[in-house]
């Protein structure tokens, strides 16, 4: 392991991935330091939404330029990410979630993406499968360009892309410390050597909490147990992902065939519990079965848990702390890093590389919560 | 079928023994992060036919032992359970 670097970031998941092969290409030196493997996190356990369709415009704007980077991503890194555009489908339930859907779309239209309205018999149209009437929908919001991508895939592709730029990876590697001198990173200790740098990323999923602390700096994360499942392979049935706000529940049918889904349990608390429930299983189904009842043929295969590391305002933390300098957040995603992945990592290297702070970068600053009121986003499933 | 010779290691994700090879070559030297991109274990099985296989390869090749604690984690329901079943619903008559 290298003992000195420019920037050291901590977490192998895609935005700790991403942003080493960003600023391993500009030609700095980078060493990623991963406590299992790469996307042993949120990343390797999430549902693959790419997602434009959202309430606050901070979060519309860096998903849209999120997706125009994913286009190009695969050419880009040379390795094939599986990024397809089959739109997600959001289902509208009453007047109250049409109110703020029709404002939604109206935010988005303004930034220039193609978001339709559409009428509970137009919803087939979309997705074949849905029953419309057992979903109690009255309509729905379609965004063709919204879709997915494989998260193993893309982060393998990131940091086989940063290595060819000179960037070393470390897995199986845990921080045990972090060294300031005069309120300045001076140093990473790890299990395996010291490594002295002036900058670090913390992007270490529901584990930036605890490197913060190794700082005396307190995040305001919560770690949040989600529960996803598989069912078999199926002959490609529908392209789009099935979302809804009010009952949680999201899926898609992947690439492979399977279709990936999550929901939340009634009974659902913050912790750090991994152990998958019951009551997911039972939940899912029943819920899955009644949004498209000819899946109840359909085996379920496997079923597993991951984090969300949740902020008050469901938005992330980015950028340097004014309590320690050299100490960038990359962290407090709120379940949607890995669609937010490829802007984030844009804009923290502008940040640590020419010194940009765009006003989107300032209002994901962690000195947001102190004392100021917060726009909360509204837009969250799982 | 353009190979005829192509040695099965995954049923369920119609991997072979080339294709383990190849990605141990690419760099992928860890039984997760094979997993992950080859999809075994991902499957009805679980890797029950599939992990045995791919572990040895992986010992053979790299000529490091495999931890057996990094075996991956066997996923609930283990069998493959239908949704309907899942739901609870009625026997259909």
């Amino acid at each position: 392991m290298k003992s000195k670097a420019d920037v050291v970031i901590i977490g192998g998941g895609v935005n700790g991935c991403s942003l080493a092969y960003g600023l391993a290409r500009k030609g700095l030196d980078v060493v990623v330091v991963e406590k299992k493997y790469l996307a042993s996190g949120a990343t390797g356990a999430c549902g693959a939404g790419i997602r434009q369709q959202w309430s606050t415009k901070e979060n519309a704007e860096l998903s849209i330029e999120s997706v125009k980077i994913f286009e190009r991503l695969s050419k880009e890194l040379g390795e094939d990410i599986e990024f397809r555009q089959g739109g997600y489908l959001i289902v509208v339930h009453d007047e109250k979630e049409m109110e703020q859907a029709e404002k939604n779309v109206a935010m988005q239209r303004s930034l220039g993406l193609k978001v339709d309205i559409l009428k509970p018999d137009e919803i087939n149209d979309v997705v074949s499968i849905l029953d419309v009437k057992g979903m109690r929908a009255i309509g729905a919001t379609f965004c063709q360009t919204d879709g997915h991508a494989n998260p193993f895939k893309t982060t393998f592709a990131y940091a086989n892309a940063a290595r060819r730029y000179g960037a070393e990876i470390n897995t199986y590697t845990n921080v045990v410390g972090l060294k300031t001198k005069n309120k300045e990173i001076n140093a990473v200790l790890t299990d395996k050597g010291v490594i002295k740098t002036s900058i670090v990323v913390n992007a270490a999923g529901i584990d930036s909490k605890s490197i913060a602390k190794m700082v005396n700096l307190d995040l305001p994360l919560v770690p949040f147990r989600k529960e996803i499942m598989a069912t078999e392979r199926l002959k490609p049935l529908f392209e789009a992902m099935v979302i809804s706000f009010k009952d949680g529940i999201y899926f898609s049918q992947q690439r492979e065939g399977q279709i990936v889904g999550g929901i939340p349990i009634p009974e659902e608390c913050s912790g750090y519990k991994t152990m998958p429930t019951m009551s997911f299983m039972q939940h899912m189904a029943r819920t899955l079965t009644r949004y498209a009842p000819v899946l109840k043929h359909v085996n379920m295969l496997r079923h597993w848990t991951g984090f969300y590391d949740v902020t008050p305002d469901a938005r992330p933390i980015l950028g340097e702390v004014k309590e320690v300098r050299g100490f960038i957040q990359c962290n407090g995603f709120s379940g949607h890093g890995f669609m937010l992945s490829p802007m984030v990592s844009k804009l923290l290297v502008d940040l640590i590389v020419d010194n940009k702070e765009p006003d989107v970068l300032i209002s994901l600053n962690l000195d947001r919560f102190k004392g100021k009121k917060i726009e909360r986003e509204t837009s969250v499933v799982g | 079928m353009k190979k005829t010779n192509r040695s099965i290691v995954c049923r369920c994700e119609d991997i072979s023994e080339e294709d383990v090879l190849k990605a141990i070559d690419e760099g992928y030297t860890d039984l997760e992060e094979l997993r992950k991109k080859l999809r075994i274990g991902m499957g009805p099985c679980q890797g029950r036919v599939c992990l045995q296989l791919v572990m040895k390869i992986l010992e053979k090749k790299t000529g490091k032992k495999v931890l057996k604690i990094s075996l991956q984690t066997p996923r609930p329901p283990l069998v493959p359970v239908s949704l309907g079943t899942l739901a609870g619903e009625d026997d259909e008559k």
